[in-house]
């Protein structure tokens, strides 16, 4: 268990590292498979190391241990990143890398809960974790428990009509006890997020919505460390979000100059590349 | 519809009022019996929760709302996160009732019934009125394609109630059911029907409450209180007329319905307040086909079309669900 208000929480360095080691691990599944959404799991691999290395509490060895903060993905796409998160954190044994997206497999291209540990809901249909949230939310709130509920979200996702009602019950429950976190990548299905449905300003939507918002840069360890202690320890009685602005392929500097699409393309002799390429960031 | 040519007798009886009472004139009823039900089992089972998207008191979940105002989420009119934050609470140990209108609860919450309920199997309960053709509101209050829709769905229990004792029973049957049930509720001053007959309702069993020798019906909710009153006209004039009720549309009870329907000589008749497309009647057909029984079979249920709005009794008579047309529909069947 990591926790969070020990002295001794983990250095911005290390938590570089563990940023460095899910990258890796996103990108040895994607060379599995020759496929899998990298892009997205490179760009949010500082949110998560942040997240399961510093400011969520839970029990490797118990993923459902009650005390946990639950972290709902409804970004299913987004399970490669979060499978690689997961372990690193050592909730998943790092051998399963092998089996990602194979028939049989615990790793699905798409995260179910039934499937995987520490895998909280079953994403894919997008706009239904915050409702889901704001359910949760409430529970722990009627059985006193003080633990959190996380809610990755994209920008794409606030294109949902479901994710503003729940963005609306859950001011209206003051749900302190609610981060979601918003990953803008300016990237969805058909194309950049801001023009399939302009999104913007978000902070101010939020905030309109009942919200205490913050904007931080996705990539900036120690902004995220400052940015989920605020929504940990804020006192107001809000739901809290962090608007995360990130770099599809971040890390990988030839991915991350490739043309942005939804599913990024990576050919065959690219995967050693890019584990080079996140190896060399590590000595920079 | 909502317009008659000749001036209304009865006002209450002509108006296309989103709420109407299914109870005929001097019917015996019970108020609210489902709100009473959950009221009388939430203070043995502390995990029972009640949400509703702003139709708590056209549900009768107010009655729990007063009884345990701390126990009770108004979600607000937000069917999606309705269902959603249903699926929260029961992920988190709770037995959530959800209440709705089926309307709003097949149509636009699905997707978030089938995948953040169903697909995880979680017990919620999702309880909702107007289900069939008890409104005379219109399409937008009428669902007539609720069970099919839902009947679709992998893991979803559908019950059928057909009057308050049925309700009565169900309710403690569906919370003890660890899965996602669909009730589809009668709300209000609701018949009180089946107390005349051996009956007690068991999820998933259907009950014989009748016999006889040249008709079956086969019926689940309140059509099941019309063949009760279609077999009793139909007998006047020597038909016999048995009566299978099948409160659980989904799982189908189908040792009953095969053993019943295997009889020879008997007109078997499908009663059900849903579309002809989808509904038990489709269930039953496809069962018998399935199970090699041949019978002669026909089907009482709403027409493939979008409904008029009007009077519940005129919407009852124009459609062949009040006892008169059904009794019209099977001596015509039968000559």
């Amino acid at each position: 268990m990591v926790d969070p208000t020990a002295a001794g929480a983990l250095s911005n360095t290390s938590l570089a590292e563990r940023a460095l080691r899910i990258r890796r691990h996103a990108l040895r599944m994607g060379e599995v498979q020759g496929q899998g959404y990298v892009g997205q799991a490179l760009g949010i691999a500082d949110v998560l190391a942040v997240a399961y290395f510093h400011a969520l509490r839970h029990r490797a060895d118990d993923p459902a241990w009650d005390g946990r903060d639950r972290f709902l993905l409804s970004i299913g796409h987004y399970a490669i990143a979060l499978y690689a998160a997961l372990i690193e954190a050592g909730i998943l044994p790092e051998e399963e890398i092998e089996t990602y997206g194979a028939d049989g497999s615990r790793l699905p291209m798409s995260g179910m809960a039934s499937y995987t540990p520490g895998m909280e809901i079953s994403g894919g249909s997008l706009g239904q974790g915050l409702p889901i949230a704001v359910g949760m939310g409430l529970a722990l709130k009627r059985k006193g428990s003080d633990a959190f509920v996380c809610n990755l979200l994209s920008d794409g996702e606030l294109n949902e009509g479901a994710t503003w009602e729940a963005a609306m019950s859950a001011a209206h429950w003051r749900l302190d006890n609610l981060v979601a976190l918003v990953d803008v990548n300016n990237q969805q299905a058909d194309g950049a997020s801001s023009g399939v449905l302009g999104f913007e300003p978000l902070a101010a939507r939020w905030e309109a919505f009942g919200w205490h918002a913050q904007r931080v840069d996705g990539h900036d360890i120690p902004a995220l460390v400052a940015a989920f202690d605020q929504a940990r320890s804020l006192p107001a009685p809000k739901p809290r979000v962090l608007i995360c602005d990130t770099v599809m392929g971040r890390g990988v500097p030839f991915l991350e100059a490739r043309e942005k699409t939804h599913f990024i393309r990576v050919d065959p002799a690219e995967w050693s590349l890019a584990l080079h390429a996140i190896d060399a960031g590590r000595t920079a | 519809m909502s317009q008659s040519a000749t001036p209304p007798a009865k006002p209450r009886l002509t108006t296309s009022a989103m709420i109407a009472s299914i109870a005929s004139e001097g019917q015996r009823t019970r108020p609210a019996p489902f709100g009473h039900a959950l009221v009388k089992l939430a203070r043995e089972r502390p995990e029972i929760v009640g949400l509703s998207a702003d139709l708590a008191k056209y549900t009768d979940l107010h009655i729990f709302a007063q009884a345990f105002p701390d126990r009770f989420y108004q979600m607000g009119m937000a069917e999606q996160l309705l269902m959603g934050a249903a699926a929260g609470f029961a992920r988190e140990g709770f037995l959530p009732f959800a209440t709705t209108y089926a309307v709003f609860a097949a149509r636009r919450a699905y997707d978030f019934i089938a995948m953040a309920i169903a697909e995880e199997n979680l017990p919620v309960k999702i309880a909702c009125g107007l289900p069939g053709l008890t409104s005379g509101y219109g399409p937008s209050h009428q669902a007539t394609e609720d069970v099919a829709i839902f009947r679709g769905l992998p893991n979803m229990v559908i019950v059928d109630p057909c009057d308050a004792v049925d309700i009565e029973g169900a309710v403690p049957a569906i919370v003890d059911h660890p899965g996602p049930v669909y009730l589809r509720l009668l709300r209000g001053q609701v018949p009180v029907v089946l107390d005349e007959y051996n009956y007690t309702f068991a999820l998933g069993r259907a009950a014989l409450l009748r016999d006889g020798a040249e008709v079956l019906f086969i019926s689940s909710g309140l059509m099941t209180m019309r063949a009760l009153e279609a077999a009793k006209a139909l007998e006047a004039d020597r038909i016999g007329a048995a009566v299978l009720h099948s409160p659980t549309l989904k799982p189908l009870d189908e040792a009953a319905v095969l053993r019943e329907a295997s009889k020879p000589g008997r007109l078997v008749v499908v009663a059900e307040n849903h579309s002809v497309v989808g509904g038990l009647g489709e269930a039953v057909a496809g069962l018998l086909m399935r199970s090699g029984v041949r019978a002669a079979f026909r089907q009482v249920g709403l027409p493939d079309e979008f409904l008029a709005a009007g009077a519940l009794p005129t919407l009852h008579d124009r459609y062949g669900l009040s006892t008169a047309a059904v009794v019209a529909a099977v001596k015509g069947w039968l000559a």
